[in-house]
C-alpha cells in the first residue's frame, strides 16, 4: 500500500483494528478484519447489507466486544471497547435514524443531560450559558439556523447537523456517519459533505458509511470495502471510483444500468391523471401530472417538495383540496386508501416499518391483508388460500425466509420491501406508486426491485417512482418529473436526462 | 389454547382447589351456580370490552351504561308496560347507538377513546340518576315475566341460563375474533393502524364496529344485571364494572396498546376475578378488602407474565449461545 502521497500518513492512526473476529449464533459477522483511521482522515465504508458494517459499528461503539482481535484507540490497545471507553476516547455516532427530541430546541438537544446549571438547589438550566456554548458548535457545522429553533422545524439535513454538533460538543475525534445521506436530496447532501470536509480540516476523523457511492467517491480519502464480514479491499484516493467499489462489494461487475439507455419506448395511454390537484402541504399550488401505462415515471425533487404528499393524494390517504383525478380517462374520486386499492392504485410507502407492513404479522398475513375477502369463505379467513397466495409471491419475488408463516419483523429490509411489493402484485395493479422503494436496501435487492418495476411497466402498469437517489432516478425512469415547492417544475424525456437538469428543476430553475 | 391461557386455567384450578380445601362450601351446587351466574353476567360485559381493547381503545362508560340501560329496561317493562321483547330490542338498539356515537367521535372527530368514554361514564350515570329522580327503579309487588325471568335468571339442568348465554356468545365471538376477516382487521389495526390503513382497510369503520359490538354486549349484560338485581338504584348500580371488564381482559393477556389477546383469555380472566370475589366471601376475609385482593392478584399476574417473558427470552439466547459453542467445538 502506498500512503506516501498524502500528508496525513505521517501521523499515527487514531484508531486501528487488528484481526477482529466476531461471531453470532450461526453467522460469522466479522472475520480477520483490520483497518486504520488516521486523524483528519475521511474513510468511506461501503458494503452490502449484512456485510458486517453494523457489527463493526457496534464494536466501535462498545455495544459488543469482538471474540478475538484488538481495537487500539489513541495508542491504547483494548480487547474490546466499553460504551464508556468509546465515548471517553471521543468516538461519536450519527445514526441513520436520528435520535433527536423533536419537541425540544436545538440547544437543548445538543446538551441534553449535560445542561449548564445555575447555582442553587433547584438545578435550573442556565439558558444564557447554554446558548453561548452552542453558538460556536453550530458555526463549525455551518448551520444556518439558530440555537432556539425547535428541531421539528428543521429539515433532515439540518437535523443531521444538530447531531454532528452534538458529536462535536463531546469533543469527538472520530465521527461515524451511518447512511447520513440516504434520505437527503442532492442540495442538502452537498451541505452535509461540506460539513464533513470542515471536520476533516479540524483534524477530526470521519467514517462515512453509505450506499450512495458517488458521494463516497466525492468525500473519502480512502474507501474500505466489506464483503461477507471480511475486508474485500481498500481503495486509495486515486483509485476510488464507482465501478471499483461495486466490484469489490459484490465480487463481480454489476450490469446494473443494463438496458437503461435503451431507446425510448412508445408511450402508452394515460392511466392516472392529476388535473390541478392541490395537496394539503401546498394548498396554493395546483399539480398537473399524467402517468402513462407501460412507463416508469420518476418523480424527483428535494425532500419537502411535496412528492410524498402527492402520492398520498393519489392513494386516497389525503384528499385533494381542489382539481380532479382521472383514471383511464374517467373521473376518480378517492375517499380513502380502500377506494384507491379497489381501483387498482397501489402504494409502496416511504416508511416501510410504520406504514408498509405489519411487523408482527406473518408474511402470508401481510400479503393477504389488502385482499382478505378474496382469501375467505363466508367471511372466515382460509389459511390455505392465504398460504397459497403468499407462496406464489415468495417464489416470484425471491423472498428469503424460512416459510411464509415467518414474522415479517425478522426479515431484512430488502425482504420486507419485497413483502410490501408482494401484497400488491398478488392483486392486479393498474397504477403502482413506489415512494423511495430502495432506501436502506442492499445493492443486490435493489437490482431485483428495479427489475420488478420494469416487468410491471412492460406488463402495462403505470409505475410512478419517487426517489431522492439521483442515480436511481436517471437509471430507472422512462421520464422524470421534477417537483419544486409543491409544483411540477418540469418533465424530462430520456434524451434530456442529466443530474444537472434534474437538480436545476429541483431548485426551481429551467434546464439549459 | 395458547400457553398463556393454559397458565391462567391452571391458576384458576389451583386457587379453586385451595379454596375448596379450606372451605368445602365452595363446591356446593348453590355456590357454583351463583358464581357461574356472575361469570355469565360479567363475561358478556368483558367480551365487549375486549373487542374495544384489541383495537387499542378503551371503553370506560360501560358501568354507567349498565346503570342507565338497566334502569330504562325496568322502567319500560314495569312502569310503561312495554312488551318485554320490544323493550329488549329497544335496549339493545340503544346500546348499539351509544357504541356508534363513541366510535364516531373517536374515528371521525379523532377524539381519544379515554376522553370520549370518560365523558360517557359521567353523562350516562347522571342521566340515569335524573331519570329516576335519584330513586330506585324496580318491579311492583307481584309483577312477573315468566319467560324473561327464565331466560335471564333461570336455570337449565341446574346451570344458570346467564352462563349458557355467555357460552353461546363466547363461541360466536371466538369465531368472529379469531377466524373472520373482521377479526383479522381488528388485530391488524391494533398492531399498527397506519399500516392497516395503507393496506386499504377502512380502519374507521372497523374501529366503529368494535365500539358498536361493545355497546350491544354491554346492553345485553345490562338487561341480565337488571333482571338479576330486580331493583336498581342508579347512583351505585354497575359502578366500577368497566374496571372489572378491563381487569378481566388484562388478566386474560390483552395489551392496552392493542393487537394482543384471545377470547378464551378474557373469559378465563373473568372466571378468575369472580373466583377471587367468591374466595373473599368464603374465607372470611373482610369484604372491605375485596378490591385490594383483586388489585393485588392482577398486579402479581401481570408481573409474573412479564417476568416469564423476560426469562424465556434470556433462556433462548443462552441456548443459542450454547449451541454455537458446541458447534464450534465439534468443528
Amino acid at each position: 500500500m502506498n500512503y506516501s502521497d498524502t500528508s496525513i500518513t505521517a501521523s499515527t492512526p487514531f484508531l486501528s483494528l487488528e484481526n477482529v473476529r466476531k461471531t453470532y449464533p450461526g453467522v460469522v459477522a466479522l472475520d480477520g478484519f483490520s483497518m486504520e483511521v488516521r486523524p483528519g482522515e475521511v474513510i468511506g465504508l461501503v458494503g452490502e447489507n449484512g456485510a458486517g458494517k453494523s457489527t463493526l459499528m457496534k464494536i466501535l461503539g462498545g455495544v459488543t466486544t469482538p471474540d478475538t482481535g484488538t481495537v487500539t484507540v489513541d495508542g491504547i490497545a483494548h480487547d474490546g471497547l466499553t460504551v464508556e471507553a468509546s465515548l471517553g476516547s471521543g468516538i461519536a455516532f450519527v445514526h441513520q435514524e436520528l435520535n433527536l427530541f423533536e419537541n425540544l430546541d436545538v440547544a437543548a438537544n445538543i446538551f441534553f443531560g449535560r445542561e449548564p446549571l445555575r447555582a442553587g438547589p433547584l438545578k435550573l438550566v442556565d439558558r444564557a450559558r447554554l446558548r453561548t456554548m452552542v453558538a460556536p458548535l453550530l458555526k463549525r457545522v455551518g448551520a444556518n439556523f439558530s440555537a432556539d429553533t425547535p428541531v421539528a422545524a428543521l429539515s433532515l439535513a439540518q437535523q443531521q447537523m444538530v447531531e454532528i454538533a452534538k458529536a462535536l460538543s463531546i469533543k469527538a475525534r472520530l465521527v461515524i456517519l451511518d447512511e447520513p445521506t440516504s434520505s437527503l436530496p442532492l442540495a442538502e447532501t452537498d451541505k452535509l459533505l461540506d460539513v464533513i470536509k470542515a471536520l476533516k480540516a479540524d483534524g477530526i476523523s470521519v467514517i462515512f458509511i453509505s450506499h450512495r457511492l458517488h458521494e463516497v467517491e466525492r468525500v473519502a480519502d480512502r474507501v474500505v470495502v466489506l464483503r461477507d464480514g471480511m475486508l474485500a479491499g481498500t481503495l486509495q484516493k486515486s483509485a476510488i471510483n464507482h465501478d471499483q467499489m461495486v466490484k469489490l462489494m459484490i465480487g463481480r461487475m454489476l450490469k446494473e444500468r443494463e438496458k437503461a439507455s435503451e431507446a425510448a419506448r412508445a408511450p402508452g395511454a394515460i392511466a392516472l391523471s392529476a388535473k390541478a390537484v392541490r395537496t394539503p402541504a401546498y394548498p396554493g399550488r395546483p399539480v398537473d401530472l399524467d402517468v402513462r401505462r407501460g412507463e416508469i415515471l420518476g418523480l424527483a425533487g428535494l425532500v419537502g417538495s411535496g412528492r410524498t404528499e402527492l402520492a398520498r393524494v393519489f392513494f386516497g390517504i389525503d384528499s385533494s383540496l381542489g382539481g380532479a383525478l382521472e383514471l383511464g380517462g374517467k373521473p376518480l374520486v378517492l375517499g380513502s386508501a380502500a377506494d384507491a386499492v379497489a381501483q387498482g392504485i397501489f402504494l409502496v410507502p416511504e416508511d416501510r416499518k410504520l406504514t408498509g407492513i405489519l411487523l408482527d404479522l406473518s408474511i402470508a398475513q401481510n400479503i393477504s391483508l389488502p385482499n382478505l375477502p378474496a382469501h375467505a369463505r363466508r367471511s372466515l379467513v382460509s389459511a390455505s388460500a392465504e398460504t397459497a397466495t403468499a407462496e406464489k409471491q415468495k417464489t416470484n419475488l425471491g423472498i428469503r425466509a424460512p416459510s411464509v408463516q415467518t414474522r415479517t419483523g425478522t426479515l431484512s429490509g430488502g425482504n420486507q420491501q419485497k413483502v410490501v411489493l408482494g401484497k400488491w402484485l398478488a392483486m392486479n395493479p393498474k397504477v403502482m406508486i413506489l415512494d423511495e422503494p430502495t432506501r436502506g436496501i442492499d445493492i443486490g435487492a435493489k437490482a431485483e426491485i428495479y427489475g420488478l418495476m420494469r416487468a410491471l411497466a412492460d406488463a402495462g402498469v403505470a409505475v410512478l417512482m419517487i426517489s431522492s437517489d439521483m442515480e436511481e432516478v436517471i437509471g430507472v425512469s422512462d421520464r422524470i418529473a421534477v417537483m419544486h415547492e409543491g409544483q411540477i417544475s418540469g418533465i424530462l424525456d430520456k434524451d434530456q436526462f442529466s443530474q444537472e437538469n434534474v437538480l436545476l428543476l429541483a431548485v426551481g430553475k429551467q434546464p439549459q | 389454547m395458547s400457553k398463556k391461557d393454559l397458565g391462567l386455567l391452571i391458576l384458576i384450578l389451583v386457587v379453586g382447589t385451595i379454596v375448596a380445601i379450606i372451605n368445602p362450601r365452595f363446591l356446593l351446587p348453590i355456590n357454583l351456580a351463583n358464581t357461574s351466574n356472575l361469570i355469565g353476567l360479567f363475561g358478556i360485559l368483558s367480551i365487549g370490552q375486549a373487542f374495544v381493547i384489541i383495537t387499542g381503545g378503551i371503553e370506560l362508560s360501560v358501568g354507567s351504561v349498565v346503570a342507565l340501560l338497566g334502569t330504562l329496561f325496568i322502567d319500560f317493562i314495569a312502569v310503561r308496560d312495554l312488551d318485554w321483547p320490544l323493550a329488549f330490542v329497544l335496549i339493545i338498539a340503544l346500546g348499539a347507538i351509544i357504541g356508534l356515537v363513541h366510535g364516531w367521535l373517536i374515528t371521525r372527530l379523532k377524539l381519544q377513546p379515554f376522553v370520549v368514554t370518560l365523558c360517557g361514564l359521567l353523562i350516562y350515570r347522571g342521566v340515569a340518576r335524573f331519570y329516576t329522580a335519584d330513586g330506585t327503579a324496580g318491579f311492583a309487588f307481584g309483577q312477573n315475566f315468566p319467560e324473561l325471568e327464565f331466560l335471564t335468571a333461570g336455570r337449565s339442568w341446574g346451570v344458570p341460563n346467564s352462563f349458557i348465554a355467555l357460552v353461546v356468545i363466547a363461541i360466536v365471538m371466538w369465531v368472529v375474533l379469531h377466524r373472520s376477516v373482521f377479526g383479522r382487521y381488528l388485530y391488524a389495526i391494533g398492531k399498527n393502524e397506519e399500516a392497516a390503513k395503507y393496506s386499504g382497510i377502512r380502519t374507521g369503520r372497523v374501529v366503529m364496529a368494535a365500539y358498536v359490538i361493545c355497546g350491544v354486549l354491554t346492553a345485553l349484560s345490562a338487561i341480565y344485571f337488571a333482571m338479576y338485581t330486580r331493583s336498581i338504584s342508579p347512583a351505585s348500580h354497575g359502578q366500577f364494572y368497566e374496571l372489572y371488564a378491563i381487569a378481566a381482559a388484562v388478566l386474560g393477556g390483552f395489551s392496552l396498546r392493542g393487537g394482543e389477546g384471545s377470547l378464551i383469555g378474557v373469559i378465563l380472566g373473568t372466571v378468575l376475578l369472580q373466583e377471587l370475589q367468591n374466595l373473599v366471601n368464603l374465607l372470611g376475609i373482610p369484604s372491605s378488602l375485596n378490591f385490594a385482593v383483586m388489585g393485588g392478584v392482577i398486579l402479581i399476574g401481570v408481573l409474573v407474565d412479564q417476568q416469564w417473558g423476560v426469562f424465556r427470552a434470556r433462556r433462548l439466547m443462552v441456548d443459542a449461545a450454547r449451541k454455537n459453542v458446541a458447534g464450534a467445538a465439534a468443528e
